[in-house]
């Protein structure tokens, strides 16, 4: 399990643990989980379409990750923002299916894109995803007051730059999160460590470490378990989740009692 | 040279000057060259029905609702606390956390631990009276309660100018008068210049130094006792109207008739 | 244009998409007003699972769709997603439960067969590749779905305008709401069947946003919705028949991709004509 072909995997996916934990706090305190979900799986088709033209996957995942964070937020000026969010989606995704299908879909490729392959990290990807994981952090130190002030009080504290700034940051964290734990799972690392958080502390700045510490945890247990019984990772990524968040909502539930 | 035997009293500049301000949207004229002043140190009430364009002179105030004419001028910051407030009450942001964002939650970059910051925020807390519930999450506060924090979520910036959209709205009369003796109290000891808006006049009667009165868009200001009355207010709704005076109330009634004034 | 229509596999392909469209349209509209389209969303990621326990067990798509649909819809239902505070939150979490089963069955498939396209099949759809068994189950759910939302149609629509109102009418709120996801269950089940699981919602929402923006009448939205719907399956279709001749590989693109694409056009055209009326209207 920590043979030296782990060990990127290891460091890998303890930096998107932390990535997610604190971006996800962000993302839960908002209430934005349907953007969370569809910037990281519009993602899909900027890798998709880079494996046809053969360029570098990141750099495909980028600019869809970004394209579709812009996208979500000109559709939303005009018009419902889930609907805007959902059809952004959608076309990417569809957009993803037509490149792969131009390019002759090739089936565990497609497979490994939308769950991950945390256990193939090289070293060449390590250095991006490094890079990647301090940008996307010092952005967020960066926003944290305005960001935070603008969540609570979206009325009296509007911020439009704000919130672009803020997609814009979910759009890095997919980028890097993408090739290692795959498109769909990212989400739930984002979703579930923060909504567990909040259950057990009430100040933002614990409630982040704490949502850091249980996606720690989580993307921990899943590799060992993945590795251990072949299994893929995401699926125990997203079942841990799940677990957390009930975890936390049992002891809200307890404790207000 | 002739020496000035009566030096005018310095006048302190006024917190804000609305100056002819007029809102157009489509067809509809929401405010109609609106023009006050405020003066620091003094509550004045802006006072009118639902629709009346309080809302909007509000927003217009805060900078968020251009004007089609006129000007506001305003010096110094602004405080404002809105008048809903909702918080998922699983939040994890306690009343204090949003009081210390009303300093620096603006600026960037994370914030460190600072003592000065801490006192600061318990100096606000206190004026508001509201240190007791400070370290419950705000979603889970009460009406008053968050309404409290919310307001020192403003004082605590300095604001010259502190308004609040309908503040007593939603509280029972007893806190209702507490709150209006705590802003008058703030505005006296911190020469804040105070805007309330209310759709109803006589909660804030015994604080008020004056009185923006709106209808219709259109707006007569003064103090409570140039403007509470009948033939005043009946030439700014453009219709008869009756101010009754009741056990020291004041009632603001449809007149007699309808012939309709101009 | 002859081979096209005298394809039985486009024939049938053309007869169900036409009825998927007309039940995500009618459900749709609800969606859009009750602010639900992250729950299609949901509902149709985790109709993933279905489609690949499906392929696993050997049985049709549309039971697996519908059986995995349904289940989410019931989960969700538990958790309470009918209070709008924190809605997004359990969807979230039900949806991410739904990725990672969906992510084990897909494994499983995939490495039983390796050259098998299963992945790409259950969440990208393909319609041509229904078969003529899958017709009386299809129709049968559609006509459900159909029958239950016309049927409370009425008391749907207030409760998803105002729940206050609706209340106040002694209307069952929750039951509603149930019905209501179940129906959507349902919905994108067969959506998933035409479209694709993850492009399902594209088919459920996009029609009915662009029929709201056109009229402001809940019926003749439903009306409009239904016909884009369809318009944006034929079309596509016809595209996708007539893209096996289209560069580069000669090999034909997917029709899941024309309908969405499609179906993103007709929203934003909708868009443009609603500026344009109200401001010719101001």
């Amino acid at each position: 399990m920590f043979a030296p072909f782990m060990v990127n995997a290891w460091i890998v996916a303890t930096l998107v643990a932390i990535v997610a934990g604190a971006v996800g706090f962000f993302v839960v305190l908002r209430g934005s989980a349907f953007v969370a979900h569809a910037i990281p799986n519009g993602s899909f088709a900027g890798a998709a379409g880079a494996t046809l033209l053969g360029v570098n996957v990141l750099f495909g995942l980028g600019v869809c990750s970004l394209g579709g964070a812009l996208g979500i937020s000109a559709l939303t000026k005009r018009g419902r923002s889930d609907v805007a969010t959902a059809l952004t989606l959608a076309f990417l995704l569809a957009l993803g299916a037509l490149f792969l299908s131009l390019g002759g879909g090739y089936a565990p490729a497609v497979y490994s894109l939308l769950f991950g392959e945390v256990l193939g990290i090289s070293v060449s990807q390590l250095v991006p995803t490094v890079v990647l994981c301090l940008v996307s952090l010092a952005a967020l130190a960066l926003i944290y007051r305005p960001l935070l002030l603008n969540s609570a009080l979206p009325e009296s504290a509007p911020s439009s730059r704000v919130e672009l700034a803020f997609l814009l940051v979910i759009a890095l964290a997919t980028t890097m999160t993408v090739p290692v734990v795959g498109t769909t799972l990212i989400f739930s690392l984002l979703i579930g460590p923060a909504a567990t958080a909040r259950a057990f502390v009430s100040r933002p700045g614990v409630a982040i470490l704490v949502a850091i510490c249980i996606a720690l945890v989580i993307v921990w247990v899943a590799i060992g378990a993945s590795y251990l019984s072949g299994w893929p990772v995401g699926f125990f990524v997203g079942s841990l989740s799940a677990v957390a968040y009930a975890t936390g909502r049992a002891y809200s539930a307890l404790a207000s009692r | 040279m002739t020496a000035t035997l009566n030096p005018s009293p310095v006048k302190a500049d006024p917190a804000l000057r609305v100056a002819e301000a007029s809102v157009q949207i489509g067809q509809r004229r929401i405010l109609d060259e609106v023009s006050f002043e405020l003066t620091p140190g003094t509550v004045t009430g802006l006072i009118g029905a639902n629709g009346a364009g309080k809302t909007t002179l509000l927003r217009a105030i805060l900078g968020r609702q251009a004007l089609s004419r006129g000007q506001i001028a305003k010096h110094g910051r602004i405080g404002y606390v809105p008048q809903k407030f909702l918080l998922d009450p699983d939040m994890p942001l306690r009343g204090r956390d949003l009081v210390g964002l009303g300093l620096d939650g603006r600026r960037f970059g994370l914030p460190l631990p600072s003592k000065a910051k801490a006192a600061r925020v318990e100096e606000a807390l206190r004026q508001v009276d509201a240190q007791s519930f400070a370290d419950t999450r705000v979603g889970r506060l009460s009406g008053g309660e968050q309404q409290r924090i919310l307001l020192a979520h403003a004082l605590i910036s300095q604001p010259r100018l502190l308004l609040l959209d309908e503040p007593l709205a939603n509280l029972d009369l007893r806190s209702a008068k507490e709150v209006v003796t705590l802003l008058s109290r703030l505005a006296a000891e911190h020469e804040l210049g105070v805007l309330i808006s209310a759709h109803e006049l006589n909660q804030l009667l015994p604080v008020m130094g004056q009185v923006v009165y709106l209808a219709d868009g259109r707006a007569i200001s003064g103090s409570t006792d140039e403007v509470i009355r009948a033939d005043v207010l009946s030439l700014l709704y453009r219709h008869h109207v009756d101010v009754l005076h009741v056990h020291g109330r004041v009632v603001v009634v449809a007149g007699e008739g309808d012939q309709v004034l101009s | 244009m002859h081979g096209f229509f005298a394809s039985p596999a486009v024939q049938l392909g053309a007869g169900i998409g036409a009825a998927v469209a007309i039940v995500a349209a009618t459900l749709g509209v609800f969606t859009v007003i009750r602010s639900q389209a992250f729950a299609g969303e949901s509902m149709g990621d985790i109709g993933t699972a279905g489609g690949a326990g499906a392929y696993l067990l050997s049985v049709g798509p549309v039971l697996g769709f519908a059986a995995a649909t349904t289940a989410a819809a019931a989960i969700m239902e538990l958790l309470g997603v009918q209070r709008a505070r924190g809605r997004d939150l359990v969807t979230g979490v039900v949806l991410g439960a739904g990725f990672a089963l969906s992510a084990l069955l897909l494994y499983v498939a995939t490495t039983d067969n390796t050259t098998s396209g299963t992945t790409s099949t259950v969440m990208f759809g393909s319609l041509f590749a229904l078969r003529s068994s899958d017709l009386a189950l299809t129709l049968s759910l559609a006509a459900i779905a159909l029958g239950v939302t016309l049927a409370l149609f009425r008391p749907l629509l207030l409760a998803s305008t105002d729940t206050d109102l609706a209340a106040a009418q002694g209307l069952p709120l929750r039951l509603l709401g149930f019905a209501y996801l179940l129906a959507l269950a349902i919905a994108v089940a067969l959506a998933a069947l035409t479209v694709g699981s993850i492009l399902s919602t594209a088919l459920l929402v996009g029609p009915a946003a662009t029929a709201l923006k056109l009229t402001d009448r809940p019926l003749r939205a439903v009306v409009y919705a239904s016909v884009i719907g369809i318009g944006a399956v034929w079309l596509g279709l016809v595209l996708a028949y007539d893209s096996y001749d289209w560069p580069p590989a000669h090999h034909g693109w997917p029709a899941s991709f024309f309908i969405v694409a499609l179906v993103l056009c007709a929203y934003l055209a909708g868009g443009g004509w609603r500026r344009w009326a109200d401001r010719r209207a101001a």
